[in-house]
């Protein structure tokens, strides 16, 4: 059973911050497949197109009949530990802080058997649940998990390190203005969050559920608009040295189209959607990366919420859409430029909200509930892509399949 | 006989005229007015940094700035209402200068303000001030004080689920003053006219009958408290934007101290 994480002590301002490392980051092209499946929280392995059999490791041609399709699939999750090993001495930084270092042979189900690490909870004989997680490096790795949960198994220091739990982590939500604020902080806090600091912009405002959300327990309202960068400085300059997780929850929409549309509009949603992001990871992005290694509350993660539309544009609401687009492209540079620290960007796609500029538009609709819960559960698992409700997941199936055909549709005409 | 500039200039080195800043600072986080959401926004004043002797620029610092016409302490032109469309010269760059220098009233509403947020200036509260102040005279601005400029936060627009409370002239007000021939009305909340001014009729009455009539507003102004209720002179140029329909300003109030 895994032991029950303490909340962390005070830091020692004697000793030297830990410097993040990073487990082995290469990998094969065909590799990358484990990656990208861990990357959406599933667990995928190549079937031959042609015998059927169940690939690994990842390679590019078939180990039983060398046909060359191999298609990555969903693939059953059961296995049992036929060895186990624990690793002493490492010459690799990574793993040399971390030892002893556990690790063994999962028998699939399906077919092959994989190398894996080994949650604490598991050992030699175990059934066992196989899972893909991202690693630190940012690439796919095997764990074996209990068949069957125990109360705290999330706090085994293995599977800390694959996610970005939000428990006894400082918590930003940038805007609490949004509806989605105040479910998405009390999620947190449920979930063991240590603090959250909720952005508020314009203060000179009423009409937010700011009274509300600053009483609750372990939250603090603090001035932030992700549309001024002296804002975004000051709140970093104030909690950017502890701040873990940053949940961007500012955004600004608009319906209409492009032609009819008006670029002030427009602009308000690119200053917020797109260049709010910018601000905040450059507000906050450094001071995250360099405590990626900081003990139980490091900092874990950077989280976006947008809109499905990202991929594909809606053209009932054009440019926000385009800002969408534009936020899910800067969030794509913020991965390279945060994998070396291991920092973690989270995008959380959602289909329309139940909110008033959605308000004429059919269900279904996410909630600012379901949306809460999406997040808190993505970053639990440490997926790098959340599609929360059922429009945002049909259209990421609908656009993995084709694209065009998804715009074409989207764009007027077929089904 | 002196030049009259060659007075002035030494009644300002001398202090017995004093120059009093009418204008709050130009910051990200002064209110605008809040339109419902549907209604395109008054931008909020940004700055974005170019340089800061670094190396986007080793020796000099800037900023860019961006902002909406009618952000801070701002002028408005006839153009800005659908009334004064088509008043000629009603654009902030084809206005005569002449008007940016000239004669100010200021009418103390501040003791009815501090108890009634919709305090209201009415015809009355003009015709009592004249018989003190003698008649309000033509061609000159005329502000109205009501110390609104002093709160903070939230309470300076004062929104309230049926919309903004804030204190400002009744549509017989302003045809009084339009009667006298002033040149323009200002006021210390975020527009001239009241934050209930909606529901006038006609709605928004300084707005309508003052543009629709080619005079000019002044909004959001400090330090009112600072004037005598005549003999000062107002310095207000507006930036001389294209077409444009207001602009922010710096206002700058003249004020003879010779007596004090």
């Amino acid at each position: 059973m895994s032991e029950k994480l303490p909340p962390p002590a005070k830091k020692n301002p004697q000793l030297r911050q830990r410097v993040p490392t990073l487990p082995p980051v290469a990998r094969s092209r065909a590799a990358l497949g484990l990656t990208a499946a861990a990357a959406r929280g599933r667990f995928m392995l190549q079937h031959c197109a042609e015998c059927g059999a169940v690939q690994y490791p990842p390679r590019d041609a078939c180990a039983s009949c060398l046909c060359v399709a191999l298609e990555w699939r969903d693939t059953g999750r059961k296995a049992r530990i036929i060895a186990e090993t624990r690793i002493h001495v490492s010459p690799d930084p990574y793993f040399r802080e971390r030892l002893p270092w556990r690790t063994g042979l999962a028998r699939l189900e399906a077919g092959p058997t994989v190398l894996c690490h080994l949650h604490g909870d598991v050992g030699r004989g175990d059934a066992v649940m196989m899972d893909l997680k991202l690693d630190k490096a940012g690439q796919g790795v095997m764990i074996a998990l209990p068949e069957t949960r125990s109360a705290d198994m999330e706090d085994d220091p293995l599977l800390r390190a694959l996610t970005a739990d939000p428990k006894h982590r400082r918590i930003l939500v940038t805007d609490l203005r949004s509806a989605i604020a105040k479910p998405l902080i009390e999620a947190l806090l449920a979930a063991g969050a240590s603090h959250v600091f909720a952005g508020e912009p314009e203060a000179w405002r009423r009409g937010s559920e700011r009274d509300a959300i600053a009483a609750l327990d372990q939250v603090s309202v603090m001035p932030l608009d992700v549309t001024d960068q002296a804002s975004v400085s000051r709140l970093a300059g104030e909690i950017g040295g502890k701040t873990d997780i940053v949940i961007n929850t500012a955004r600004h929409v608009r319906p209409g189209g492009v032609l009819g549309s008006d670029t002030v509009f427009a602009r308000e949603e690119f200053e917020i959607n797109a260049l709010g992001l910018m601000r905040l990871a450059q507000g906050f992005g450094p001071a995250m990366c360099s405590r990626t290694a900081d003990g139980t509350n490091s900092a874990a993660a950077f989280v976006n919420i947008l809109s499905v539309h990202a991929l594909s544009a809606d053209p009932g609401y054009g440019a926000f859409s385009a800002s969408q687009a534009a936020a899910y492209s800067i969030s794509q540079t913020l991965r390279s430029e945060f994998r070396s620290s291991g920092l973690r960007v989270m995008n959380v796609f959602t289909g329309p909200t139940d909110d008033e500029w959605h308000q004429p538009l059919p269900p279904p609709k996410v909630t600012a509930g379901a949306l809460a819960k999406a997040i808190v559960a993505g970053l639990k698992s440490g997926v790098e892509d959340v599609f929360c409700g059922d429009v945002a997941k049909d259209l990421e199936e609908r656009w993995r399949r084709d694209p065009k055909v998804l715009e074409r549709e989207l764009t007027g005409g077929g089904a | 006989m002196t030049s009259p500039l060659k007075t002035l200039s030494a009644a300002l080195a001398g202090g017995s005229v004093e120059v009093i800043d009418l204008t709050h600072t130009l910051d990200p986080d002064f209110p605008v007015i809040v339109l419902p959401p549907e209604f395109g926004q008054c931008a909020r004043f940004r700055m974005e940094e170019v340089s800061a002797y670094d190396g986007r620029g080793p020796a000099w610092k800037w900023h860019n700035i961006s902002m909406n016409e009618h952000t801070g302490t701002h002028f408005d032109a006839p153009i800005h209402w659908i009334s004064g469309k088509d008043v000629a010269h009603g654009a902030v760059d084809e206005i005569d200068v002449s008007v940016f220098v000239g004669p100010v009233v200021v009418i103390d509403c501040s003791a009815g303000a501090a108890e009634n947020d919709d305090f209201e200036l009415t015809p009355e509260i003009i015709t009592t001030w004249e018989r003190e102040h003698g008649p309000i005279p033509a061609d000159s601005w005329v502000l109205m004080r009501t110390d609104w400029s002093k709160r903070k936060g939230a309470d300076y627009l004062n929104m309230a689920d049926d919309g903004p409370h804030s204190p400002g002239p009744t549509p017989a007000a302003i045809a009084l003053l339009l009667e006298r021939g002033i040149r323009g009305f200002g006021t210390e909340t975020v527009g001239t006219d009241a934050g209930q001014g909606m529901h006038y009729s006609p709605p928004y009455p300084a707005h309508f009958l003052l543009h629709g009539a080619g005079k000019y507003g002044l909004q959001c102004l400090t330090n009112l408290d600072l004037l005598p209720a005549t003999g000062a002179v107002l310095v207000a140029p507006p930036l001389k934007i294209k077409g444009g329909t207001g602009s922010p300003l710096r206002v700058l109030a003249m004020v003879d101290r010779s007596n004090a």
